[in-house]
């Protein structure tokens, strides 16, 4: 059972009279507790495929199934509540809400989004501020932390309602090259200890090897699939 | 809904200055309304208390088609006893009536034995009039405010007319006046006091006692014209006109009497067959100056209407703002699964608290300001009524609802942004710089 399979996915976008295929006919299975990564240069496609996957936007053709559920049909607010359960996200510039505190943050998706008891809340929290390391920084607002631990808050954030699938748009281009490998790591190590899949694109080198399945993009077309595994 | 005010008052004090000038907007219209509504209150109850309690009375009933011509004031249109007694027993079983006064209101000629001139008399028992009309004793400029108001063989009389006829205290006149039945009767009477005029109807008349009336009009019967009622508030009014009207409703006319034109069995050209011969007036059908009173109302409304739209204006200026600096954050939180509603909910709450917080800062500062009128007492005059103090004051009725309109209005200012910001799409959101 594979947490993504998608069957000949394309999603076009139309400017004005100017019709834009950004991803054409990706066909592609990811196994569950994979750490899959979206390679290729900027413009290849990687972002479409992961907001497809993540629900965000629609396919324009193709099959995809993500956790047994064909996503292609869900209407706004099925998709909304498909992600909430699902899926975490992982954001290139963290996207954390700059008036919570770093414990608030985490909290938010169970809290506002899965209406989580308090108790339990409180202790899911704490299990992530100390997984990611957080923990004495957890009162603090973001713009009071680095950036290289606003992406840890996000790392926990996307792990809090114990999601079946992470979804990391280049987690790690604002990042030094330090701080992203200690992200990557973070991540992975996230993967083993709760057993969740992450699938995140980039087009850094280094972040690449650390990827165990590798999906290559050019053009919008999936070019080359490898596996990585150590 | 906890969670999300919690974290509107937060995003409230994101942007302090902002959320501080619009809640000081919305305080400083409140403040506005409110008082406005306290002092033209104060004004206006001072203003109807000129009328009511110094001529009118607060209700006058009358013979049906009195009032209509009540410039010629006609005696063929007066109240016979057994109506007196039928309207008298009705006021005592109604709650709220204070008072009540009998008057005969006829017109006159007025002669200092040099000169003659017309004159409008109200005949009235001293006591009756004096406890409804309480004001009428503070109109008297000239002679005694001690004692009965008017003692029979005695006249008060209107400012205008003792200086025009050079008229002074303790001058003998002479009134001729002519009854119902066309014959003529004068009287002497010694001026007793000089009344000050105010405008409207019946600021300008004579006062003589009640028995001097009916004898010089030859009356046979004690007929009145009219009889005015002083109730506890005038917020009664409706409340007493409707009983009083149910309790006169079975006083039906019967028709003109059979062979004399015109005339009903009670000597009345106005006896309609089927219609109450009653007729139960409000002070403010009476006098022209309710018009005023009914533009201070007209004021407080158009005021109140300027309080919606700087609410209406403010915050949705400060919530349109607020989604278009935070679109990417609402991409975010409808990217990890908040449900649209939940967005919408968040937009709402925040303009629900900074209409809340305008409300009651708005709403003490008034009342500290209302108290703080109430201590210095101010000082106006209006009318016969000199060296008022300004009283103001405001109901909680009258908070409530400014209250509740500010934070109604607030809420449906935020709608159009908060409904935008929940139909964002959270791709366009993410991408938004």
């Amino acid at each position: 059972m594979s947490v993504v399979k998608a069957e000949a996915l394309s999603k076009v976008y139309s400017t004005g009279s100017v019709a834009v295929s950004a991803v054409k006919e990706v066909s592609l299975t990811i196994e569950p507790g994979a750490f899959a990564a979206f390679v290729g240069p900027s413009g290849s496609g990687k972002t479409t495929l992961l907001n497809m996957i993540g629900t965000l936007d629609p396919p324009s053709a193709g099959k995809l199934w993500v956790v047994d559920t064909d996503v292609s049909t869900l209407d706004r607010r099925a998709a909304a509540e498909f992600r909430c359960h699902t899926i975490g996200f992982i954001f290139q510039d963290f996207n954390l809400i700059p008036v919570l505190t770093v414990r608030e943050n985490i909290e938010f998706p169970l809290q506002m989004v899965q209406n989580w008891p308090a108790e339990r809340r409180s202790q899911r929290v704490a299990e992530l501020l100390e997984a990611v390391g957080m923990t004495d920084q957890a009162d603090k607002r973001p713009d009071a932390i680095s950036g290289g631990q606003k992406q840890r808050v996000a790392v926990a954030r996307a792990l809090v309602s114990n999601p079946k699938l992470v979804l990391a748009d280049e987690p790690t281009a604002n990042l030094d090259s330090d701080t992203a490998h200690r992200i990557i790591s973070l991540m992975k190590t996230m993967r083993d200890e709760f057993g969740t899949t992450f699938v995140f694109s980039t087009h850094d080198p280094k972040v690449m090897a650390e990827a165990e399945v590798m999906f290559l993009l050019e053009d919008g077309r999936l070019v080359k699939s490898s596996t990585n595994r150590r | 809904m906890w969670n999300i005010f919690k974290l509107a008052a937060r995003n409230l004090t994101r942007y302090q200055r902002r959320t501080m000038l619009t809640s000081a907007l919305i305080t400083l219209g409140i403040v506005a309304v409110l008082l406005f509504i306290a002092v033209a209150g104060s004004f206006k109850g001072a203003m109807i208390a000129e009328f009511t309690d110094s001529v009118l009375g607060h209700i006058q009933v009358h013979r049906r088609g009195y009032v209509a011509s009540i410039d010629n004031l006609p005696l063929n249109l007066n109240l016979a006893p057994p109506q007196v007694r039928k309207i008298e027993e009705a006021l005592s079983s109604i709650q709220g009536v204070e008072s009540y006064s009998e008057r005969i209101k006829f017109g006159a000629l007025f002669s200092n034995f040099v000169e003659t001139t017309n004159i409008r008399l109200s005949a009235v028992d001293p006591d009756q009039e004096q406890r409804t009309v309480p004001l009428l004793r503070g109109r008297i400029t000239e002679g005694s405010k001690d004692g009965p108001l008017v003692t029979p063989g005695h006249i008060l009389i209107p400012e205008l007319l003792a200086r025009g006829m050079k008229v002074k205290l303790g001058d003998t006149v002479v009134l001729v006046s002519t009854n119902r039945d066309g014959s003529v009767n004068g009287q002497q009477f010694v001026v007793s006091g000089v009344m000050g005029t105010i405008s409207g109807p019946n600021g300008r008349d004579g006062y003589i006692h009640i028995a001097d009336g009916r004898k010089l009009l030859r009356m046979t019967e004690p007929e009145v014209t009219e009889i005015a009622i002083r109730l506890r508030s005038l917020a009664e009014i409706p409340r007493v006109s409707r009983e009083l009207n149910a309790a006169l409703s079975d006083m039906i006319g019967q028709g003109p009497k059979a062979g004399t034109p015109g005339q009903g069995p009670m000597g009345s050209t106005n006896n309609p067959a089927g219609k109450s011969i009653i007729e139960v007036h409000s002070w403010d059908a009476l006098s022209p100056f309710s018009t005023i009173a009914r533009m201070i109302d007209l004021l407080t409304l158009f005021i109140q209407v300027m309080l919606v739209g700087i609410v209406l204006i403010s915050i949705m200026n400060v919530m349109i703002m607020a989604v278009f600096e935070r679109v990417r954050e609402i991409g975010t939180m409808a990217a990890i699964g908040t449900l649209p509603s939940r967005i919408l909910g968040l937009f709402l709450a925040e303009g629900l608290l900074l209409g809340l917080l305008g409300a009651a800062v708005g709403t003490a500062i008034s009342l500290a300001c209302i108290g703080l009128l109430n201590v210095v007492k101010v000082r106006f005059s209006f009318g016969m009524q000199q060296n008022l103090v300004l009283a103001p004051s405001i109901g909680v009725g009258s908070i409530l609802l400014v209250a509740g309109v500010v934070v109604l209005v607030a809420v449906l200012a935020s709608l159009q942004p908060a409904f935008k910001a929940s139909r964002m799409d959270p791709i366009t959101a993410l991408r938004h710089v």
